[in-house]
């Protein structure tokens, strides 16, 4: 296939959706690409057969959720060109957009880049984490979603983050038990200067009190203050040993959950340079955005989470401020006109950024968490690279950051390509340089950002 | 102001490999080196450790390169025992590949010229066809023509050795500043002072070790360094069970199990991006070297920027104008790693370059400029 | 490690996993189905042979990978199960069939 669209849409969460909505609305001719067979991202997983055939279960996920299916409706009836199960493995210096599918590689012309890939979970690398039985949150979320299943056996919730509690709920009215939920020390000092923001936010207070209510009446154990987290078992999680306010406390558990918010999956946007900046409450990198979401790479454009961390509704409407942004640069709506769309959108928009800087600061991960302490942990999950191991090059022989770390030890080097242990290394480096994150830089990131077979790459000629 | 006896610009495999040459004569070295995200063309290098084809119309050249893989064989064992790194050196010989019946008769005679200007050391070699190669290597793919093998060459894995390049010179006595690409250079003869992140060095010798910044340096010591970049790109598999039976030019398996498919020479200026066309073609020849890579997955692809010299030699050379000062450049970091810390590091800690290095002093091209 | 709700009456499909017969529910994840199915590790490591299992179930970590109808180092949790699918826990770096 050698299409060429006005617009390419990577992702088909809110965000891309929005996206798609807007831009075939004006007329553009769009595709949106996913990994999933179904759209909704990782938010609104698996939504539309939840409706269908799972209600009991669209009632447990709660109202949030249930609020992304028309979202999903419209976008279905927009007449974007939806392009399921595909992945995007490399975007050259054309702006062509190369995919992934089980039929094949293909390579596709735009004349506009929208990524919207969102969000993952940052790591949460704590002594033991790498062993079977140890997930995220997210994947928990991702099981209850696409097929109903709950933990089986004994679970316990660990980290830090408003998903943690809502995480619970879901599975406590899904028919799950729920052991205990661990919680790192939240930083109430350093949130309060933020805290009028969210105090003009109701929505957002509300629903974290009804989240707390919910699991006081369900007599879940919340342990708070927890430090020092380290996963026990042998071959397979058996349990978690934590220390909290001067004690040392044990969970048995086959399962544990690992959440410490969420951070942009920035693969894609990094190994086109666009330029990014340290967002220190949140503890990544994001891309440098202007107000319609465009990078500093001409024709790519950013929406959502992968922007930097803005939750659901607002994702949604910055997704249809880039596709006004983008139906603008190819000249399809004057400025005018993109301005007087905007407009509502930016306003809404403004109300839901409003309660993140509480939010973020409350929940900002602890250092401890950002740079594993103990030396033994593992950083680089691909190449079993341990923290001491880092630590020991940057003291030792004054390795100044993440890509000379990645030339000596390999992290990084492995599958994942970073996407599990950058932000962790380039924590460790700051701390042992006794400098800021920003002055330490990312991985080099170059496509293939998904694996791509030498076979799939070789026939990209013939045709 | 620090004050050393000698510094080195330039914490890549030329640099690192003279510093350490340096230190283990005795010599205090100060190693300066630039930030994290730089050219930096040693990462983006293939490992070879190679003989065959250098140096053809050059024998001097041909000498140098198999002295450096001869000094190899200990040079790994030092650098093992000294800084417990192992650079994964192989030394069985290695195979270049003719995919077609054309290559394969250019590939007869220029093997034969090569051993014609060899003379006394007398390079030996031998010419494969497609039967002769496919009982040495099974995996090798039906289309293929043949190869020229030598019992000369081998391969390292370039980043270990860069890391046990910076842990020997530590070890040494030496002293590794990240972070200070220089900003100020004041020369005398015999009495170099650089400044670079901010600290000041001193030293009566000076080593010009940093690549494509070599040009603008020897600028300011009198040296003429008329490198350029010339961009090399490279894919790297996901991991597999060993299944390269032998060394060879193109493709070649790392002891962690990826594979490296090269590389490319293209004149792109200072971009190092990657770019499709060449992933296509290095994948396309790399399938039909060795078909059974149709199913393995490329989780990298590297672009670098190779330091040529116009006629594609090395350039070593002493300043005339002020003495002490060195420039040491060259396109194979790996393979001359040895020879430059084993011997080029003598020179310059004697004064004074030996005759063998003459064919590769940068007044080849004054003619040129003169012309 | 995870079960269904009682009361599921959704449709399955039938699979394999390392040999022994699975119904997974339609439209699952292989990786998803493994976890129903409890069968973990499901690789252990090219690196040091350590277990590993599903960590995030979006394509990110890359510890699902697992053998799909004979075809190594797929990613379990972006293949949807089909019918007479066989997934296959996979140990250390694959081998590639020469």
């Amino acid at each position: 296939m050698n299409e060429f669209f006005d617009l390419v849409i990577i992702g088909a969460g809110p965000a891309g959706m929005a996206a798609a909505i807007t831009s075939t609305g004006l007329g553009l001719n769009v595709a949106v690409i996913d990994e999933q067979s179904n759209p909704g991202g990782q938010i609104y997983r698996a939504i539309e057969s939840v409706s269908y055939e799972r209600p009991a279960l669209m009632k447990s996920l709660g109202d949030d959720y249930a609020a992304g299916l028309k979202l999903v409706q419209r976008f279905r009836a927009s007449g974007a060109n939806f392009l399921p199960q595909t992945s995007v493995w490399q975007i050259d210096g054309d702006r062509d957009v190369f995919t992934r599918t089980a039929g094949g590689t293909a390579r596709i012309a735009t004349r506009q880049i929208l990524i919207a890939t969102g969000a993952m979970e940052r790591p949460v690398p704590v002594p033991g984490w790498t062993l079977p039985g140890v997930m995220t949150c997210g994947a928990a979320q991702t099981m209850l979603k696409s097929t109903g299943a709950v933990p089986a056996g004994p679970v316990v919730l660990a980290g830090g983050g408003p998903l943690l509690l809502l995480l619970a709920t879901q599975l406590l009215r899904a028919g799950a038990r729920i052991t205990a939920i661990l919680e790192t020390p939240a930083q109430f000092g350093a949130a309060l200067t933020h805290a009028v923001g969210f105090i003009r936010s109701p929505a957002y207070l509300r629903k974290g009190l009804d989240l707390l209510s919910e699991l006081r009446t369900a007599d879940v154990e919340i342990t708070r203050s927890v430090r020092n987290m380290r996963i026990l078992g042998d071959g397979r999680a058996s349990g978690i040993e934590y220390d909290s306010r001067g004690r040392v406390g044990r969970v048995s558990a086959d399962l544990v959950l690992l959440h410490h918010g969420i951070v942009p999956n920035a693969n894609l946007a990094l190994s086109l340079r666009c330029e990014f900046s340290w967002d220190d409450l949140q503890r990544c990198f994001r891309p440098k955005l202007d107000a319609w979401g465009k990078t500093s790479v001409d024709g790519v454009r950013i929406a959502g989470d992968n922007g930097g961390i803005i939750g659901a509704k607002a994702a949604e409407l910055s997704g249809h401020l880039a596709a006004l942004g983008a139906a603008h640069d190819i000249q399809r709506i004057s400025a005018t006109e993109r301005d007087r769309l905007a407009a509502p959108l930016r306003s809404e928009l403004g109300k839901h950024l409003r309660a993140r800087p509480f939010l973020d600061a409350l929940y900002r991960t602890p250092q401890e968490v950002a740079a594993p302490v103990d030396a033994e942990t593992v950083v680089c999950r691909c190449e079993e690279i341990r923290a001491g191991e880092i630590r020991r090059l940057v003291t030792e022989q004054g390795c100044p950051g993440p890509n000379q770390m990645k030339s000596f030890v390999r992290s990084g080097m492995g599958p994942c390509q970073g996407r599990l242990c950058g932000l962790t290394v380039v924590e460790l480096i700051a701390e042992c340089r006794a400098v800021p994150p920003s002055e330490v830089g990312y991985y080099r990131i170059r496509s293939p950002v998904q694996p791509v077979t030498l076979g799939e790459i070789a026939a990209l000629s013939d045709g | 102001m620090a004050r050393y006896d000698s510094i080195v610009i330039g914490g890549g495999l030329v640099g690192s490999a003279v510093a350490y040459g340096l230190a283990r004569l005795g010599s205090r070295v100060a190693l300066l080196d630039e930030g994290d995200v730089a050219f930096r063309a040693s990462r983006g290098n293939f490992g070879l450790v190679w003989v065959q084809s250098k140096g053809l119309g050059v024998p001097e050249y041909q000498r140098w390169t198999r002295q450096s893989s001869v000094l190899w064989d200990d040079f790994a064992v030092e650098l093992k025992k000294e800084t417990g790194i192992d650079c994964q050196h192989e030394h069985r010989g290695g195979v270049h590949v003719c995919i077609n019946e054309n290559d394969f008769a250019e590939r007869r005679k220029y093997m034969e010229q090569l051993h014609i200007e060899s003379g006394e050391t007398s390079f030996q070699y031998d010419m494969l066809d497609h039967a002769e190669l496919k009982k040495l290597m099974p995996e090798i793919g039906p289309e293929v023509a043949g190869a020229s093998y030598t019992p000369y060459d081998g391969a390292a894995n370039p980043l270990y050795l860069l890391r046990s390049l910076h842990a020997g010179l530590i070890r040494r006595g030496g002293q590794y500043f990240p972070q200070s690409k220089v900003t100020e250079l004041k020369a005398a003869p015999n009495d170099f002072t650089v400044t670079g992140g901010g600290v000041t060095f001193n030293a009566p010798k000076l080593v010009l070790a940093a690549g494509l910044g070599n040009k603008d340096l020897g600028a300011l010591v009198g040296l003429n360094v008329p490198v350029q970049p010339v961009r090399g790109q490279i894919l790297v598999t996901e991991r597999v069970q060993p299944v390269l039976s032998m060394l060879t030019i193109w493709v070649r398996q790392m002891a962690e199990g990826g594979l490296l498919i090269g590389e490319s020479r293209e004149e792109a200026g200072f971009n190092d991006a990657t770019t499709p066309d060449v992933q296509q073609f290095l994948a396309a020849r790399a399938i039909k070297m060795f078909p059974f890579l149709r199913d393995v997955r490329i989780v990298r692809h590297w672009s670098a920027l190779r330091v040529m010299a116009p006629d594609g030699l090395p350039i070593y050379e002493q300043s005339k104008e002020y003495s002490g000062a060195f420039v040491a450049t060259c396109h194979s970091g790996v393979t001359l790693a040895a020879a430059h810390a084993m011997r080029y590091a003598k020179y310059v800690a004697d004064g004074v370059l030996s005759a063998e290095l003459a064919r590769f002093t940068n007044k080849r091209f004054d003619v040129q400029a003169a012309a | 490690m995870f079960k269904l709700p009682p009361d599921s009456g959704a449709a399955t499909v039938a699979v394999t996993i390392n040999g022994k017969r699975f119904d997974a529910p339609r439209g699952c994840s292989a990786a998803a189905a493994v976890l129903l199915a409890g069968d973990v590790p499901t690789r252990t490591t090219a690196v040091s042979g350590a277990p590993r299992a599903p960590y995030c179930l979006m394509g990110v970590c890359f510890d699902c990978l697992m053998e799909i109808n004979g075809v190594p180092n797929q990613q379990a949790c972006l293949i949807v199960v089909t019918e007479g699918m066989r997934i296959e826990s996979q140990y250390g770096k694959f081998a590639v069939k020469a």
